[in-house]
């Protein structure tokens, strides 16, 4: 048995994912990166490599992604994680053509073509205000952790306006709303159409079509999903369980796969 | 003799300040804002009185400035706090054509006339870049406390380059260049280059005339003097009263009007 394999070494953390040659997903991990991110890489690989019980020497091809893929020197090769994540989010949705990914630090919108490759990007990495910081920060100054986010804002009803011009305003308008009586979920959930204000101008920017793909940690909020899907129109596809922050970890490993096929072509 | 008060409601702090009728500085207070702003505006009025010993009845005329002006709500009017920083500066410093204030959640460059009048001003108002927000960010990250930062800082040689803008990031960006093994010193010089290489930026904008007086609670940052200096190439004015200059000059226009309260009663019985 030959394995592919593809690591995501992102800002906030690391995946890694194993193919086996009917590319179904035999081993996955998900680790906090910290800052030794050739370790972070090693240990989700590791972690990876044990669940799909290979080891490296097995896997064929390793492909590198996400913002710290030069230094995975254990990689074969690496990818951008746009290119990446229109091959993951292509594989799991073929009708993809606008792939929305928003993680920790960065927001990203691409329109891909039907060869699943990046036709166009447009990225924010520079204003928290358009991240999942802003949900978090939001979340903070109310008093509730990132994980609570998911279930407080399901309890909303209506979502109060929120600027979210810059996330460290947003802490002054959490706390006025606050003070004249309107709920923590339905700030949070103001917080959510904010930000998915923001990704909506991005997208336009890339031209957007259907379907769309939405991707990275963020989309684990469902919330966040209904607000897209009310604002795009058109078929939204989101990938199940957690494979949300998976698509350019698995991305790269299917571009593994392509480039071992290709090897097996020209060595026959 | 008559008394005058300005409270400066700001975002992250509030300040009160008690003058009497020759402008002095009878006595001032400083508090948190946190989430009741009203509640902070009265706080740092009652401890002015206290601290000054004089009854309420005593002050003619309060003047609410800041960002929670509105929220000063036994304060007789309102006055922006670009007007009472520009105030305050020419009147600490009479020959200041630019203010620099950095706070904690905003900095503005105002330029000022001969007569102490706003002639023009800029600040970032969509943005916390380049505001104290971003030393207090670099503070929590590195677990230094604030009125440390810049004493560390002037320790520096070889600052990093700070490439965010984004105060959020920021916190990141500092742990990661301490995780490549930057020295802490040469981390916060370059923190501090950054948010005076933006405020430099916006002093631009208007036009820095000398003299040049820095205000706000930033000012009493060593560093952050040092820094900003070197990058508009001039020296800059720090008042002991840095951080009350709103306030200073939110009293200062209630004394305006105690004073010309006065004037048209005087002249009336004069007419009569």
């Amino acid at each position: 048995m030959s394995y592919s394999a593809g690591v995501d070494v992102g800002s906030t953390y690391t995946k890694a994912v194993v193919l086996d040659e009917a590319r179904t997903i035999v081993g996955r991990a998900v680790l906090p990166t910290g800052f030794k991110l050739t370790q972070a890489a090693e240990q989700a690989l590791a972690q990876a490599f044990a669940e799909a019980g290979c080891t490296r020497e097995s896997v064929g091809y390793l492909i590198a992604t996400g913002f710290g893929r030069h230094q995975v020197p254990a990689a074969d090769t690496h990818v951008t994680d746009l290119t990446a994540s229109a091959r993951g989010a292509a594989f799991l949705f073929p009708g993809t053509r606008t792939v929305l990914d928003v993680g920790g630090q960065t927001m990203k919108a691409s329109r891909v073509g039907e060869d699943a490759k990046v036709r166009s990007f447009r990225l924010n990495d520079k204003c928290a205000a358009g991240t999942g910081a802003f949900l978090e920060k939001t979340a903070r100054y109310m008093g509730y952790t990132t994980s609570e986010i998911g279930p407080l804002v399901a309890t909303s009803k209506h979502a109060v306006p929120i600027s979210g011009v810059c996330a460290v305003f947003a802490e002054s308008e959490v706390i006025n709303q606050l003070s004249e009586g309107a709920a923590p979920a339905d700030i949070m959930h103001g917080a959510i159409a904010s930000l998915v204000g923001r990704s909506v101008q991005l997208m336009k920017r890339v031209q957007m079509e259907p379907e769309f793909t939405l991707i990275g940690g963020i989309m684990r909020f469902t919330r966040m999903v209904d607000v897209v899907r009310q604002e795009v129109g058109g078929q939204v596809n989101v990938p199940p369980d957690e494979l949300v922050q998976f698509v350019p970890a698995l991305g790269a490993a299917i571009l593994g796969r392509r480039r071992l096929a290709k090897l097996a072509e020209t060595g026959a | 003799m008559a008394y005058a008060a300005g409270v400066d409601v700001g975002s992250t702090q509030t300040k009160a300040v008690l003058i009497d009728e020759d402008r002095r500085i009878v006595s001032r207070a400083l508090t948190d804002t946190g989430a009741n702003v009203i509640q902070a505006a009265e706080r740092s009025y009652r401890e002015a009185l206290a601290a000054g010993n004089l009854p309420e009845e005593e002050v003619e005329y309060v003047v609410g400035t800041g960002y929670g002006r509105y929220k000063v709500t036994f304060g007789n009017t309102q006055v922006t706090e670009i007007s009472c920083h520009g105030r305050g500066a020419a009147h600490m410093f009479p020959a200041t054509r630019t203010v620099i204030d950095m706070g904690g959640q905003d900095t503005k460059a105002i330029r000022v006339s001969a007569a102490g009048e706003i002639q023009d001003f800029c600040m970032n108002d969509k943005c916390a870049a380049g505001t104290g927000r971003f030393l207090g960010a670099a503070s929590s990250a590195l677990d230094i406390p604030l009125p440390d930062l810049g004493p560390t800082a002037l320790r520096g040689d070889r600052p990093v380059k700070i490439s965010t803008t984004c105060t959020v990031f920021a916190e990141s960006e500092v742990l990661s260049w301490l995780g490549k093994g930057k020295r802490i010193e040469d981390i916060l010089l370059g923190v501090h280059q950054s948010i005076a290489a933006r405020s430099a930026g916006l002093l631009r904008r208007v036009g820095v005339e000398d003299e040049v007086t820095f205000t706000g609670g930033v000012a009493r940052n060593v560093a952050m003097i040092a820094a900003l200096e070197d990058r508009i190439g001039t020296r800059v004015n720090v008042s002991e009263e840095s951080h009350y200059m709103g306030a200073l000059g939110a009293a200062l226009f209630a004394l305006d009007r105690i004073l010309a309260s006065r004037a048209p009663a005087r002249s009336s019985r004069e007419d009569a």
